[in-house]
């Protein structure tokens, strides 16, 4: 059959299964998904680079593979990568201008076991630079748009993957999330954003920003599609050290459809009242869907939650500021000329990163100078001590934890011009990544804005203990399939290129 | 406050950024903000607690000191943003 853009709005489950069954190749579906990004972008613009020959390339090596009776658990399957991920041969830019012309020469290990299970990679995506912000509109090298309401952010900082993941340009979407970066773009663009337990995916060729908190997951249509990713991308990798050696039981098997058994954990600090009527209720009716389903609702306490941006907000610059040095003018990427060499570092650095990149670098060095480290620095360190104890805790009463993904949905292009109002954006995902948890962004409904026309997604997360991946993502598919909210509105980009 | 909570010029020194006049002010005044709010940490009690640097118990991985494939050196040196025959070029260092 002729890969049509039916199929390409399939999951990737389903695409896969098309092309194992050898009812559709590779080939067509890459063809097919080129087509559609080529009458989505004009719109969307979830790429910064299309990689048509290497898909192309790709496609004909799976094909090959699955007519020698090779079973691939994502044969053909479009994915977008988020461009902080190297690729050999592709362009990697960070959404930077100082990456603006690298040329990756290694593969991250992610995307090298995503192609290894017979994904096809269709291009890399925007992001916030170096994935630093909550909307996309950092990168310096192109604007996102929602696919549900094309006036709005998608999120970010893998707003990129979100958007093409939503405006069905590929199924499945990496990211890389440092304080929800994965899901709360997930929530903005209506996907499932999925990040595991700190150290379960390798970070080896995703560009560092803050090496103690990234972590790499999947961004997908489907609950279903984010564990066939975890499956493929999660375990120990000698190349990266802080990958951890913990076995990997796959999480595709463990997918359920009831929370029988269970006990959910509704924070106490986080009540979604405060985020007014309509996405108060949202949440609400959420908290009893899963009650519904079968689980045991318990009040939780996470006291110390309420700092986590503040924690946050010193350590993940500290770290920055640490990686980013090493982009100095000599190895790759930009160069600007200065009358001696550190006249060259300064206005190589000055000309290359942009706004909110140079403030987190600024603040982190200030955090960790001589003077400061203490009092900035370690206490941050400790706060996060005192968070992750907060975790455990509620985790003696609850198996899972349930609240707002995001405080609101997607904004329009500018209306977080003050970057602390930024930073709040982050609010309900920052604790999880300062703890190191496995959490999920699932679509949770609709709300109407006053100052738009489309209905924009909310998000529902749910969080584990650490390593309890199996566990969280068969919860989060059993409340996905009995509410299935996605199915209620298609993205105004989808209706654009009909 | 009349005292600057941050020192921008000497932190970007620090850092290696050029910054005009403009951003200097502009910078100041935001990091000022965050650094207010940042200040919140000082109501917990952190005497006794640990502090955190990584999350999920990590130890030293070793492994044997012997010579393995790495990145092809003309293909790293391709992406050089001056090279010199196999080395990478940089400005004078050290004067004449």
């Amino acid at each position: 059959m002729p890969a049509s853009n039916e199929l390409l709005e399939r999951s990737a489950a389903e695409i896969a299964a098309a092309v194992n069954e050898r009812r559709v190749s590779a080939a067509e579906v890459t063809r097919a998904t080129l087509e559609r990004v080529v009458a989505t972008e004009p719109n969307v613009g979830a790429y910064l680079t299309v990689l048509a020959e290497a898909a192309l390339a790709e496609a004909a090596s799976v094909d090959r593979r699955v007519a020698q009776g090779e079973r691939l658990p994502l044969a053909g399957v479009p994915l977008a990568v988020k461009d902080n991920m190297c690729l050999t041969g592709s362009r990697t830019t960070c959404g930077s201008k100082i990456l603006e012309q690298w040329i990756a020469p290694y593969t991250s290990t992610a995307v090298a076991r995503m192609l290894a299970a017979g994904a096809i990679p269709i291009g890399k995506t925007n992001c916030d630079e170096f994935a630093m912000g909550s909307s996309c509109e950092n990168s310096a090298l192109g604007i996102t748009r929602n696919p549900y309401d094309l006036l709005r952010v998608p999120g970010g900082s893998s707003g990129g993957s979100a958007a093409a993941v939503a405006a069905f340009e590929a199924a499945i979407g990496l990211g890389s999330d440092t304080g929800g970066s994965i899901r709360e773009p997930g929530a903005f663009c209506g996907v499932v954003g999925f990040k595991p337990t700190y150290g379960r995916v390798s970070r080896y060729g995703l560009i560092a920003f803050a090496s103690s908190l990234d972590q790499i997951g999947p961004l997908t249509r489907t609950v279903e599609d984010a564990a066939l990713t975890y499956d493929a991308m999660a375990g120990f990798d000698p190349m990266d050290a802080t990958s951890v050696q913990e076995p990997v039981e796959p999480a595709a098997p463990a997918l359920r459809d009831d929370l029988h058994g269970l006990r959910v954990g509704i924070v106490r600090e986080f009540d979604p009242g405060a985020l007014g009527g309509a996405m108060d209720a949202l949440y609400r009716a959420a908290y009893a869907d899963l009650e519904r389903l079968g689980a045991e609702l318990v009040e939780v306490s996470l006291p110390t939650a309420e700092y986590g941006v503040a924690t946050y907000y010193l350590i993940a610059p500290a770290e920055c500021s640490s990686n980013l040095a090493r982009f100095d003018g000599v190895r790759y990427g930009l160069r600007v000329a200065g009358r001696d060499v550190r006249g060259m570092y300064d206005a190589t650095r000055a000309a290359g990163f942009g706004e909110e990149v140079k403030r987190r670098i600024l603040i982190g060095t200030h955090a960790l100078s001589s003077g400061y480290y203490d009092a900035y620095y370690v206490r941050a360190q400790k706060a996060r001590t005192l968070i992750a104890d907060d975790f455990r805790g509620a985790f003696a009463s609850c198996d899972l934890i349930a609240c707002p993904a995001a405080s609101c949905p997607a904004f329009r292009f500018g209306a977080k011009s003050d970057p602390y109002s930024m930073y709040l954006m982050d609010y309900y995902t920052i604790p999880m990544s300062l703890a190191g948890l496995p959490a999920i962004s699932v679509p949770c409904g609709w709300v109407q804005p006053p100052d738009g026309n489309e209905p924009l997604p909310i998000g529902l997360q749910l969080c584990g203990p650490l390593f309890a991946e199996r566990l969280l993502l068969g919860a989060a598919h059993a409340y996905e399939r009995a509410t299935n909210h996605r199915a209620t509105h298609a993205p105004l980009a989808q209706r654009l290129t009909a | 406050m009349s005292d600057p909570i941050i020192d921008i010029r000497y932190v970007a020194k620090l850092a290696q950024i050029a910054l005009t006049d403009e951003e200097i002010e502009r910078f100041g005044a935001q990091l000022g903000d965050l650094l207010q709010h940042v200040a919140a940490l000082e109501r917990l009690d952190t005497e006794r607690v640990a502090a955190t640097a990584q999350v999920v118990e990590s130890r030293n991985i070793l492994r044997d000191d012997v010579a393995r494939p790495s990145l092809d050196r003309e293909t790293v040196l391709a992406q050089a943003p001056q090279r010199q025959g196999k080395f990478f070029r940089v400005p004078r260092i050290i004067g004449e």
